[in-house]
């Protein structure tokens, strides 16, 4: 079987984070990878660079990886995590326009199919498009 | 319930929705990942309504959200289309089970 997209979602909160991956893992399976995080180490609201380093690494796919954030500072943390990986992996990650929730189940429904990191951000993107 | 134009390439069919929400989220989620699986170029459509949509775009299948008991018309072609367009309707005839994948 070939790679999928890997998904990472990255919100403000935990409890977002996670539930909108459980939407993805029951809604579209369990075949496409699938990495949170959410919060500030304090247990607070905000996001954090290594953690969502660390949840790049655990979607990792060799086709790449679509990340889905909520407000301002998930985007841009989020576009710092992509700066800080090494070079030949940063153009493998992209940041997707589009709502978290619906952007990360139509990006790993489109990743399942075995499409690429292009057409899964094309489809996320999709709706933002209206 | 599948039919062959003889004066086109497209294999057709039609199927009743029977699941209590319509076309909601989780459906068109399988629906469309089922289509992926297959070459051919597929299209759906509500019954009666005037626009096919692309059965591999999860988006467009969401937004169609047709009722329970609506008929989805099914189209496809290319090389695969008849096990396309079986393959669909017996996921819709189903009512999506979840051991699909």
């Amino acid at each position: 079987m070939s790679d999928t997209v890997g998904i990472v979602i990255v919100s403000h909160s935990k409890d977002i984070a996670k539930g909108t991956a459980d939407m993805v893992r029951q809604m579209v399976g369990s075949e496409v990878k699938v990495a949170y995080c959410g919060g500030n180490p304090d247990g607070g609201l905000g996001t954090n660079v290594s953690l969502i380093i660390d949840a790049i690494n655990d979607a990792w796919s060799s086709k790449g990886v679509a990340i889905l954030v909520d407000l301002g500072g998930a985007e841009t943390n989020s576009e710092m995590a992509v700066e800080m990986l090494e070079q030949e992996r940063r153009k493998m990650v992209v940041v997707c326009n589009a709502p978290i929730v619906e952007g990360a189940v139509m990006a790993a429904t489109e990743a399942a199919g075995g499409s690429s990191l292009e057409q899964v951000r094309a489809v996320a993107e999709e709706l933002s498009a209206g | 319930m599948l039919e062959t134009s003889a004066n086109e390439p497209f294999v057709t069919g039609k199927v009743r929705l029977l699941h209590a929400a319509g076309m909601h989220a989780r459906p068109a989620v399988k629906l469309t990942k089922l289509a992926k699986r297959f070459q051919a170029q597929i299209s759906i459509r509500a019954s009666e309504t005037a626009d096919w949509i692309n059965a591999k775009s999860v988006a467009k299948v969401m937004a169609m959200r047709a009722p329970r008991d609506s008929t989805i018309e099914i189209k496809a072609h290319g090389e695969d289309a008849e096990a396309a367009v079986a393959a669909l309707i017996s996921l819709v005839a189903a009512d999506f089970p979840e051991a699909s994948a």
